[in-house]
């Protein structure tokens, strides 16, 4: 009781600096919870992907499209129990900033596939009715304050002209990190345009087919199965899973992730230095203190574990804080990047990290000037005195 | 028995012999104490003088094992405690030996009783027992009713004597004190200078003390001149 | 009014060396940070203004934005072709050249993990076009073959893309015969083979882009005229480098809003090391200030002397974190454009205005943090000073 009394009285000994302190590692704390969510919110498509379906894609790359006809092949494919297809729209809503992904889709096998994708029952039935029709995720909605029946205008870069769809539905996510920022369409609209504007030579074709299996495990044989169906066909296939697949798009940015890692860990290094020179100013003022605990009988390692405690005692105070202030910062980073991002929620992991690294803060700011004071030989340590 | 019990009587509690203690300055090598032999009884007062840089401080810092020597032996009560490792010469402070300083070296952020309660957070006792010692410690020097202030709340008087029962809360048979009085004015010294021959005669505590003052030596039983870091025969106090 | 010298000044952050040293770290840190996001954005800016050429001109499909986006027929390929104003070379062959421009999807070396790679159809003009283009190793693609040439970062970084190696796309294999500097611009970032090879192999029937350059340079908007005048064509002309300025803007503007704010968030926390250290030499050296005070010098002199004592630490924190920034120069990087959605390499850029924005930015964080203890040094009252002596 005595040795906790005087662990806080300690602390509180140099308000000013202990609060200056507290300060740095809040800023610090928060930082860095605040980019770990921002790499997480990358990784949210991998994280909402299902493991029971795979995408297929043209093996160049997805800028590549893939004829219709080879989805009546797929469906036969031994181990596949269900199909759709999609493309990718490209559409501008307004400007450039009001980025959003729009896809163009077999409605009804593809929300089949997604049962994730919660649809009140009248607005499905009034999206697979309305050809021209479109549904958006929530977050979508309420970002642009889109009500069902309203008329959305995109520019496409892809298909240029442009293209009106009535809002015919709103989903909501089953799961948190269930992407609400999408909005999708009918594939037929979109060929019957294309047709239209370019003229009855083009073709069917599709972005990826999504690929619906009932066993997880079997995954890696039937993407082979469907790659070799049209192994040295005019458009080669590639089918991974959906995870891998949106791995694929985070591993292209991976550099700028990794810079992002490294910065989170920079700041955690500034605080570090900072609470070190906090924790060395401490004990040098405390040199006579110590000295004195010495006389009294207590051992060097005693003394070093007040200073070490002192040092946890702060530091955890300001962990706890900067945990505490990265859920509204977090709310309102989220809000702030707009659409940029499907998910921005701070995870345990996040949070355990945070504390961990105020626990580490704690412990090696303190450990050179600890050792120091270990090391103190009591008369001059005495002599300080004044 | 008897005879054995008078033997260890009239053992001295400290006997020091051929001591020796140097500095290094760079690569120059200064000696404080030269050889000293020192022999101090059991409930004996004695006050170590001479001028300064005479070695009286450094030899006070080994009596009370917070310094070692480079030669020589102190035993105390029967123990070499130049032979001590730090953790057993901590252990050994603890158990037998109250500091006073000239300057108190109180912890600032903590009350009286809590700065007397301190060294007996190293001792085995209960915190009700622990409370009991402080009170009968803090009575003895009448400071009961300052026991929650803290040391920037008392006068210097105040402050010494609260050093002076965290000395003595652990019952040390041995009470080592730099400069007692060397902080304080002359009307309040000589009170500190009362009490500390108090715990003498009362609890027959074997008490050294640094000072440079004649008026704090003249309490002494016995005077110990120290000049250029050997003993020099002075002329026996006159205490009583 | 006089001034407490220098040297005091200076000595005082010698006589603390530990706590001079982990808060100069500190801003170091935050320095560094703040300098490298620059240098990066910078790279980015660099890279892709060496990519275009001041006379050259790039036409896309109207509304595409990018090279892939973008579909031209051959009909309005040789319409814009044949448009007066175009540049000839010395063969008296018209400098225009359409391209069909692909991604790729190829596996890194080492990781293996995929990333898009622009593959370009090109020919001899389209080589004459771009001049900083240098061939390095190997030979130039010939015409009428699968063999292509690699840009130098792609040759490095990508699987198979070295030279003599053979790589699998679009059904055919291809053989790198040669790497190609492009002189720090994207180009290094793209593999380029013979255009209608290339169009046969993607199953193309249309170019991505008409590249040509102009016979004279300031005839830009005669020509812009032309082209939207044309009912056929429904394309637009832009100066090749403001095409790749706009490329790469929103990537170059990611990293700088993103490390801007950081860095401001970062610097909370040096500024606090800051405040903390100067305080702490406020309050150790009071009797020293008074001192300072009762020989006569002024309020203000004390003031200065604190804050350039501060502001000494964080100059020394901002020559450190400079330094550590401008070793990244030799560190090239590889990312994803995510305008063009494909692989952009580029290199940190230290430039002068980089180092005194940086250094600038240092200053302003000794200010902050000096600020208030120098100002609370100031005001102490002699007598009080002193006394605490």
């Amino acid at each position: 009781m005595l040795l906790l009394r005087l662990l806080l009285k300690n602390c509180l000994r140099h308000r000013l600096r202990s609060l200056l302190t507290l300060v740095g590692l809040v800023v610090a704390i928060s930082a860095f919870g605040l980019l770990r969510t921002l790499v997480d919110a990358w990784y949210a498509g991998v994280e909402a992907s299902a493991s029971t379906r795979l995408v297929t894609r043209n093996a160049i790359s997805l800028t590549f499209t893939l004829p219709l006809s080879y989805a009546e092949r797929i469906r036969g494919v031994a181990g596949v129990s269900g199909l759709s297809w999609a493309n990718w729209f490209g559409g501008v809503y307004i400007t450039e900033r009001n980025f959003f992904p729009q896809f163009a889709v077999d409605p009804e096998s593809y929300l089949a596939l997604y049962p994730e994708y919660g649809l009140a029952d009248d607005q499905k039935q009034a999206f697979l009715r309305d050809r021209q029709g479109a549904i958006v995720g929530r977050k979508l909605a309420d970002k642009f304050g889109w009500k069902v029946g309203d008329q959305i205008p995109l520019r496409g870069t892809i298909y240029p002209g442009t293209w009106t769809f009535p809002l015919r539905g709103i989903y909501d996510g089953a799961e948190p990190s269930t992407d609400e920022q999408q909005m999708f369409f009918h594939w037929k609209y979109l060929r019957e345009s294309a047709r239209k504007r370019a003229g009855p030579g083009s073709s069917d074709t599709v972005g990826v087919f999504i690929v619906g299996i009932d066993d997880a495990s079997e995954a890696a044989a039937i993407s082979q199965r469907i790659d070799a169906l049209f192994r040295n066909s005019l458009a080669e296939t590639l089918t991974e899973t959906e995870k891998a697949f949106q791995l694929s798009f985070v591993s292209m940015s991976e550099a700028i992730l990794v810079a992002i890692e490294a910065v989170s860990l920079i700041i955690i290094v500034i605080i570090m230095a900072v609470m070190a020179n906090t924790m060395a100013m401490t004990a040098r003022e405390r040199l006579a203190e110590y000295a004195t605990l010495r006389v009294l009988g207590f051992t060097p390692a005693f003394v070093s574990r007040l200073l070490i405690a002192e040092s946890l005692l702060i530091a955890i105070a300001g962990g706890l804080a900067g945990v505490a202030a990265t859920f509204p910062l977090a709310a309102l980073v989220g809000r702030a990047t707009g659409t940029l991002f499907a998910v921005f929620q701070v995870s345990h992991l996040t949070v355990g990290l945070q504390l961990l690294a105020a626990l580490v803060i704690g412990g090696v700011a303190s450990a050179w000037p600890a050792w120091r004071i270990s090391r103190l030989d009591i008369v001059s340590g005495l002599r300080q005195v004044a | 028995m008897n005879a054995g019990r008078n033997l260890a009587a009239a053992a001295p509690l400290i006997r020091i012999r051929a001591l020796s203690r140097a500095y290094r300055r760079g690569t120059q090598t200064i000696p404080v104490l030269q050889g000293v032999d020192l022999d101090v009884q059991r409930a004996e007062f004695i006050a170590l003088m001479g001028p300064s840089g005479s070695g009286k401080s450094t030899l006070l810092n080994l009596i009370a094992g917070i310094d070692k020597p480079d030669g020589g032996r102190i035993e105390i009560a029967g123990v070499d405690i130049a032979q001590l490792g730090e953790g057993e010469l901590a252990d050994w402070r603890a158990a037998h030996v109250g500091f006073i300083f000239q300057f108190y070296n109180l912890l600032p952020v903590l009350s009286a009783a809590e700065n007397v309660e301190l060294p007996l957070l190293l001792a085995p006792l209960t915190r009700r027992e622990r409370h009991e010692h402080v009170a009968s410690a803090l009575a003895m020097v009448r400071l009961t009713d300052r026991a929650d202030h803290y040391p920037n709340e008392l006068s210097g008087g105040q402050q010494q004597r609260v050093a002076i029962a965290r000395a003595l809360v652990t019952d040390p048979q041995l009470i080592v004190a730099d400069e007692p009085t060397g902080d304080l004015d002359r009307v309040t010294g000589a009170e500190i200078l009362a009490l500390l021959g108090d715990l003498h005669r009362r609890l027959g505590k074997t008490i050294v003390m640094v000072t440079h003052d004649p008026k704090a030596a003249a309490c002494a039983e016995r005077l110990v001149h120290l000049e250029k870091g050997v003993l020099v025969d002075g002329p026996a106090a006159g205490g009583h | 009014m006089r001034a407490v010298p220098l040297s005091y000044v200076a000595r005082n952050l010698r006589v603390r060396r530990v706590t001079a040293a982990l808060t100069a770290l500190g801003m170091a840190l935050v320095v560094y940070v703040f300098a490298t996001v620059l240098m990066m954005s910078e790279g980015i800016r660099v890279t892709l203004v060496a990519t275009g050429q001041p006379d050259n001109v790039v036409v896309l499909r109207k509304g595409a934005g990018a090279e892939i986006n973008s579909v031209i027929s051959r009909e309005q390929a040789a319409i814009v072709a044949s448009l007066p104003g175009i540049a000839t070379d010395a063969l008296g062959r018209r400098l225009a050249s359409s391209e069909p421009v692909a991604l790729n999807n190829l596996p890194k070396r080492g990781s293996g993990k995929p990333s898009n790679v622009t593959v370009r159809g090109t020919s001899e003009i389209g080589l004459e076009l771009r001049p900083q283009v240098r061939l390095t190793s190997g030979r130039m693609f010939r015409v009428g073959t699968s063999e292509i040439v690699a840009g130098r970062s792609i040759a490095e970084g990508f699987a198979g893309v070295g030279l003599g190696e053979t790589l699998r796309f679009a059904g055919r294999e291809w053989t790198v015969v040669g790497v190609l500097d492009g002189g720090g611009s994207g180009f290094d970032s793209e593999i380029w083979g013979d255009a209608e090879q290339m169009m046969q192999a993607f199953r193309r029937r249309a170019f991505s882009t008409i590249v040509f350059r102009l016979a004279d340079e300031s005839g830009f908007e005669r020509m812009r005229a032309l082209i939207d005048a044309d009912p056929r064509l429904g394309v637009e002309a832009k100066p090749e480098i403001r095409f790749y300025a706009e490329q790469s803007e929103a990537l170059a503007t990611f990293i700088s809003i993103l490390g801007t704010v950081l860095s401001v968030i970062f610097s909370i926390g040096a500024i606090v090391g800051a405040m903390i250290t100067m305080f702490a030499a406020v309050a150790q050296r009071v009797a020293e200030i008074g001192t300072l005070r009762a020989i006569g010098f002024r309020r203000g002199a004390v003031l200065v002397a604190f804050l350039a004592e501060a502001l000494l630490l964080s100059l020394a924190g901002g020559v450190v974190g400079l330094a550590a920034a401008s070793l990244m120069q030799v560190v090239s990087v590889s990312t994803t454009n995510f305008q063009t959605f494909s692989e952009l390499a580029f290199r940190f850029t230290m430039t002068p205005s980089i180092a005194a924005q940086t250094l600038a930015f240092a200053l302003l964080m000794g200010l902050a943090g000096g600020f208030i203890p120098a100002w609370r040094a100031a005001r102490l009252s002699i007598v009080d000073c002193l006394r605490q002596a």
